[in-house]
C-alpha cells in the first residue's frame, strides 16, 4: 500500500535504466544518504567509529570488490586479503615517498596499482576454473604476504617490520595518523564507499556487468555469442582488485594506523570478506553492505553479551563466534544462497502487496 | 546460380555468403565430420538435416568456431577465414541459438537480449563507470533496438522476468531473441524446435519466416522434424554418419534414394 | 658432500611429502564418492587429534564454557585412558561427525554447484575449529600415544658407514611413511575389491544412476566421511606428536590443496606423486633458493608450483582431460 510501483511510469529507456527505478526507493536512499552526511558525522563517537562504522564502509568496500569478481563473474578468489595488503603497502609507499601529494590520490593510486597486480593473478583464470581457480587465488595470498613481510623495501627498513601512517590531511582535517577524529575518519570512509558503490552499480547495469554475469552463468555460450573471455576476466579481476586494494589502504591508513602483514592481512581477512558476501548476497551491492554490516556487528554484539553481559572469557566468546559464523555459513548456502539482498527483496515484493495480498 | 536464384514463392537469393570446402573434424580417432562441402547463399534458409549423430551439432559448432576442423577451408563473404576464436568469430555477424538453451539464468529477459548488442556497444571502462557520455548513449540507443525486437517476438510482458523463471518455449524465444538483437548476417539454430508442442512449433516456424522476410537474414538451421524443414527451408543438407549424402531443394532431397535408405527408412512413397 | 647435505634435504621433504599426502588422501577419498571438495578436511584432523588428548587426558568436554555458565570449575574427570582405546573412542566420534555432516549439511546440499558445496565446506571448518577450542580449550596440547620419536640411529650409522655421511631422519617420519603406506593400500584394496568400494566408485561416478541401482547415498556418503574422518585421525596423530596440537596444524590442510591440484583431484596415486613432489619441491627449494630471498618459502612455494603447473596442464598429472560441449 504505501510501497509501491503503480502509477510510477517511466516514458524513456533512460528512466527505466536508472538505479532505483521505483520512487520509494530514491527517496528511502536519498534520505539514508542526507543522515549519513549530515547528521552522523556530528555525533559520532570513537567507539561508535572504530567497532562500528569504519570497519562497516571498510569491508563494505572491500566485499563489493569480491562481490564483482565472484558474485558477478563467478570468480572465486580466496586472495583478497593479499590484495588488500597490496593497497596498503602501496599506499603507504606512496604517502612515504610523495608527502605533498593529497592523501585521496594516493589512495586511488593504490587501487590501480592493486588491480594492476590483480590481473597479474587473474591470468590462470584463463586456463582454470572453479575451485581449481579458488585455490590458485592461495598462491597469490601466501605469496604476496611473504612478500610484504621479507623484502625490507616494502615497509621502509623499519625495525619492528610494521608499516604505520603518518598524518596526512585534508582541508586541514587529519585524515590519517593519531590525531584524526571520529567524524573525520568516519567521513572519508563513507565518501570513498558511497562513490565506489555507485560506481560499482553503474559498472554491473551495464555492458561490461552483462559479460561478467555471462561469464558466471555460462562461460562457454558467453563466448560464442561474442564475449571475449580474455578482457571480461581480467576487467573483473582488475576492477575488483581495484575496489579491494581501496578497502585495504584505507583499511591501514584511515582505521589502523599501523599494520603488519601477515596479522592484518591474513588468510582469515580472505574468508572475512568472502563470507560478508555469501551472507549479504552473491552479485548484489546492497548485499556486499548487508554482509559487511552484518559480520562487523556480530563479533561487537557477541562481545557485548557473553562477555558484558555474562562475563564470559573473551577468548571464548571469539570461538563461539567462529562456530556461530561457520554455522550461519552452511544455513544462508542451504536456505538462501542469495543472501541477506535476497530476503530484503522478497520482503520488498510483498511489501508491494500489502495489505492486499491477493 | 553463380550470382544466385529465386525460389518458387519469387524470393531473390543472391551470391554465396558462406563456403565450407571439404571440412574434417576428429575428435581423437573419431572422424565426427567427414570432408563434407556445403554453401549457404545470402537470403537463404538453409536447412541441415540428418539421425543423430549424423555430426550436424557438430558441423554448426564448426561454423561458430567453437570447434577448428583439422581439414578444410571456410570461407565468408569471399574470403578465407582464417582460425578463429568463437567470439571473433561473432563479430564477423554470426548469431546462434543452442540445442540445449544456453541463456544467462541469473539476468532477466532484457540484460539477456542486451547481450546480443555488446559488438555494438564500444563505450570505455571508465564511461561505464560513471554512466556518462557514451556509456549511457548507447545503452539508451541498443534498449531501442532490443525493444523492437522484444516487439516483434512478443515478449514484452516478460522483459524484466529472470529468465530461469521461464517455461521452455518462452527461453527458446528469448535465445531467438538474443541472437536477432546481434544483426546477424548469418542466424544459426541449433534444432529451434525441439521439445516444442504443436502450437509453439507453429510460432516458431512464423518467427523464422518473418526474421528472413522482414530483415533478409540468412538462416542456417538443424532440425528433427522432416514436416517442418522440408516447409521451411530453400536449400537442404543431409548428413548420415558424418558425410554428406544429399544436397538440394527439399524435393531433390525427398527424391535422392540414398537419403530415403539412410535417413527416411523405407520408400516414402 | 654438498650433494649428500641436499639429499639428506630430499630425504627430509620426502617424509614431509608423505605428510601431505596422507591429508590429501582424504580430500581425494571424498571428492571422489560425493562431488564435495572438503575444505575442511585439516580442520577435522586439528579436531580429532584435540578430542584425543581430551581423551586421553580426561578432559571434561566444554569445561570452559561450562565453567563461564555456571561459575564452577571442572577440568578433569580424573582419570586418563589408554592411547589405543582413546583412539578408537575418537574414531568412533569422528564416525559421529561424518553422520552429523551428512544430516545437517550435505543433505540439504545435493544437485548445488560443487562451488557451494565448497564454500559449505569453508563454513564447516569454522565451525569445527570453533567447537574443537570450545569442547576442548585453545591451548597448545602435546599429544603422545607412544610412537617412537627422535632421530634414528639406526639410519644414521648405516649412512655414515656407506655414505661417509650421517642422515639425520626423524623415526616418527619414517613409522608416519610406513602407516601411510599401510593406509594407502588398505583403501586401494578397500575401493577396488569390496562390496561397499564399489558402490563408492558408482556414487563418484553419477549420483542417479547409483541411485537406480539401489545403492544408498546417505550410507555411502556416512561410511566416506567416516573414512575421511579416519585418514584426518591418523594425519592429526602424526603431525600432532610431531609438532603439538594447535591451531597450525589445520593449516596443513592448505598444503593439500595444491598437492591436490598437482595430482589431479580425482586419482589415489596422484595425491601420493603429488604429495611427494610438493614435499621434496618446497624443501630442496628452501635450500637452494630460500636463502637468496629471505627464507620462509615454504608459504607459498607450492601454491605457486601447483598454479605454473596448472596453467599448462588443468587437469592435473592423473586427472582425466576434460572435452566441453554445448
Amino acid at each position: 500500500m504505501f510501497y509501491r510501483e503503480a502509477g510510477d511510469f517511466k516514458t524513456s529507456y533512460r528512466d527505466d535504466g536508472q538505479t532505483f527505478p521505483i520512487r520509494l526507493d530514491r527517496w528511502g536512499y536519498y534520505a539514508v544518504l542526507a543522515v549519513a552526511f549530515l547528521v552522523v558525522p556530528f555525533v559520532i563517537d570513537s567507539y561508535w567509529a572504530n567497532a562500528v562504522l569504519v570497519p562497516f564502509l571498510i569491508y563494505a568496500i572491500a566485499a563489493i570488490g569480491l562481490n564483482i569478481l565472484t558474485g558477478y563473474a563467478g570468480q572465486v578468489s580466496l586472495g583478497t586479503g593479499g590484495f588488500m595488503a597490496v593497497g596498503a603497502y602501496a599506499v603507504y609507499k606512496l604517502m612515504t615517498a610523495f608527502p605533498g601529494v593529497p592523501i585521496v590520490i594516493h589512495i586511488v593510486l593504490a587501487g590501480a596499482i592493486t588491480a594492476i597486480v590483480g590481473v597479474l593473478f587473474g591470468l590462470p583464470s584463463l586456463r582454470i576454473k572453479g575451485f581449481y581457480l579458488a585455490v590458485a587465488t592461495l598462491a597469490a595470498q601466501f605469496f604476496l604476504v611473504w612478500l610484504f613481510n621479507k623484502v625490507p623495501w616494502f615497509y621502509n627498513y623499519s625495525a619492528s617490520g610494521q608499516i604505520t601512517a603518518p598524518e596526512r590531511t585534508i582541508l586541514g582535517w587529519a585524515v590519517t595518523g593519531p590525531a584524526t577524529t571520529a567524524s573525520a575518519k568516519y567521513l572519508i570512509c563513507l565518501t570513498f564507499a558511497v562513490v565506489l558503490a555507485w560506481i560499482a552499480r553503474n559498472l554491473t547495469r551495464g555492458m561490461v556487468g552483462r559479460k561478467w554475469m555471462a561469464i558466471r552463468d555460462m562461460d562457454i555460450a558467453a563466448e560464442i555469442i561474442g564475449v571475449n573471455p580474455l578482457t571480461a576476466k581480467l576487467s573483473a579481476f582488475a576492477v575488483s582488485s581495484f575496489f579491494v586494494g581501496i578497502a585495504g589502504a584505507l583499511l591501514f591508513s584511515v582505521y589502523l594506523g599501523a599494520a603488519e602483514a601477515s596479522e592484518a592481512f591474513g588468510i582469515n581477512k580472505s574468508f572475512l570478506v568472502l563470507f560478508m558476501i555469501i551472507i549479504g548476497g552473491l552479485g548484489s551491492i546492497f548485499g556486499s553492505f548487508a554482509g559487511a554490516a552484518f559480520l562487523v556487528l556480530l563479533p561487537v554484539l557477541l562481545k557485548n553479551l557473553l562477555v558484558v553481559q555474562l562475563g564470559w572469557p573473551t577468548d571464548l566468546a571469539a570461538h563461539i563466534e567462529l562456530m556461530i559464523v561457520g554455522a550461519l555459513i552452511i544455513f544462508f548456502l542451504i536456505v538462501e544462497p542469495h543472501g541477506l539482498a535476497r530476503l530484503w527483496a522478497l520482503t520488498k515484493e510483498k511489501l508491494r502487496l500489502w495489505p492486499f495480498p491477493h | 546460380m553463380q550470382d544466385g536464384y529465386t525460389t518458387p514463392d519469387g524470393r531473390q537469393i543472391g551470391p554465396v555468403l558462406l563456403d565450407l570446402k571439404n571440412i574434417t573434424l576428429r575428435f581423437g580417432g573419431v572422424e565426427a565430420i567427414k570432408n563434407i562441402s556445403f554453401d549457404i547463399r545470402e537470403g537463404e534458409i538453409r536447412a541441415i538435416i540428418g539421425p543423430n549423430g549424423a555430426g550436424k551439432s557438430s558441423m554448426l559448432n564448426v561454423i561458430s568456431g567453437f570447434y577448428v576442423p583439422q581439414e578444410g577451408e571456410i570461407w565468408f563473404k569471399g574470403h578465407r577465414r582464417g582460425p578463429m576464436k568463437p567470439y571473433e568469430v561473432a563479430r564477423l555477424g554470426l548469431a546462434r541459438t543452442f540445442q540445449n538453451i544456453a541463456l544467462f539464468d541469473g539476468m532477466s529477459v532484457l540484460d539477456n537480449i542486451m547481450t546480443g548488442r555488446m559488438n555494438m556497444m564500444k563505450a570505455s571502462l571508465f564511461s561505464q563507470a560513471l554512466w556518462w557520455g557514451k556509456a549511457e548513449r548507447e545503452e539508451t540507443a541498443n534498449r531501442e533496438q532490443v525493444e523492437k525486437i522484444i516487439d516483434f517476438l512478443e515478449i514484452q510482458n516478460i522483459r524484466k522476468t529472470p529468465v530461469g523463471r521461464l517455461p521452455y518455449g518462452l527461453k527458446k524465444r528469448v535465445e531467438l531473441a538474443r541472437a536477432l538483437a546481434a544483426e546477424p548476417r548469418i542466424l544459426l539454430l541449433d534444432e529451434p524446435m525441439a521439445g516444442m508442442n504443436v502450437e509453439e512449433k507453429e510460432d516458431m516456424c512464423r518467427f523464422i519466416l518473418d526474421v528472413n522476410d522482414e530483415f533478409g537474414t540468412t538462416i542456417a538451421l538443424i532440425e528433427h522434424d522432416m514436416g517442418v524443414v522440408m516447409d521451411l527451408s530453400d536449400r537442404v543438407v543431409v548428413m548420415d554418419y558424418g558425410r554428406k549424402i544429399g544436397d538440394g531443394t527439399p524435393d531433390e532431397v525427398r527424391n535422392n534414394p540414398e537419403v530415403i535408405s539412410a535417413y527416411l527408412g523405407v520408400a516414402h512413397e | 658432500m654438498e650433494f649428500l647435505y641436499a639429499s639428506e634435504v630430499l630425504v627430509n621433504g620426502l617424509m614431509a611429502g608423505v605428510m601431505y599426502s596422507l591429508v590429501a588422501l582424504g580430500f581425494v577419498l571424498i571428492y571422489k564418492a560425493s562431488g564435495v571438495f572438503n575444505y575442511a578436511q585439516g580442520v577435522m584432523a586439528l579436531f580429532a587429534a584435540m578430542t584425543l588428548v581430551g581423551i586421553m587426558e580426561g578432559r571434561v568436554p566444554f569445561a570452559h564454557m561450562i565453567n563461564a555458565a555456571f561459575g564452577v570449575h571442572v577440568e578433569n574427570f580424573g582419570w586418563t585412558v589408554p592411547g589405543l582405546l582413546a583412539i578408537l573412542l575418537t574414531a568412533l566420534v569422528m564416525v559421529g561427525l561424518a553422520i552429523a555432516i551428512e544430516k545437517l549439511v550435505l543433505k540439504h546440499l545435493v544437485g548445488q554447484e560443487p562451488i557451494i558445496l565448497f564454500m559449505a565446506t569453508i563454513g564447516l571448518a569454522w565451525f569445527l575449529e570453533g567447537l574443537g577450542d570450545v569442547m576442548w580449550g585453545a591451548d597448545v596440547k602435546v599429544l603422545d600415544v607412544g610412537l617412537p620419536q627422535g632421530i634414528s640411529e639406526t639410519v644414521e650409522t648405516v649412512t655414515n658407514n656407506w655414505l661417509g655421511y650421517g642422515f639425520f631422519i626423524d623415526r616418527l617420519d619414517i613409522w608416519a611413511a610406513v602407516i601411510a603406506a599401510v593406509l594407502v593400500a588398505a583403501l586401494v584394496g578397500f575401493s577396488q575389491y569390496t562390496k561397499q568400494g564399489r558402490a563408492m566408485r558408482a556414487v563418484a561416478d553419477d549420483h542417479q544412476a547409483a541411485l537406480s541401482v539401489g545403492i544408498s547415498l546417505q550410507f555411502i556418503w556416512i561410511m566416506v566421511w567416516s573414512i575421511a574422518g579416519f585418514v584426518a585421525l591418523v594425519a592429526g596423530i602424526m603431525w600432532g606428536t610431531k609438532s603439538g596440537v594447535q591451531f597450525s596444524l589445520s593449516l596443513i590442510a592448505l598444503k593439500a590443496l595444491p598437492v591436490l591440484m598437482l595430482g589431479g583431484f580425482t586419482s589415489i596415486p596422484g595425491a601420493i606423486v603429488g604429495g611427494l613432489i610438493i614435499g621434496m619441491g618446497e624443501k630442496l627449494f628452501e635450500y637452494f633458493v630460500g636463502p637468496m630471498v629471505g627464507g620462509a618459502t615454504e608459504n607459498w612455494f607450492a601454491y605457486v608450483l601447483a598454479l605454473i603447473f596448472l596453467v599448462f596442464r588443468p587437469q592435473g598429472l592423473f586427472g582425466e582431460r576434460i572435452i566441453e560441449r554445448v
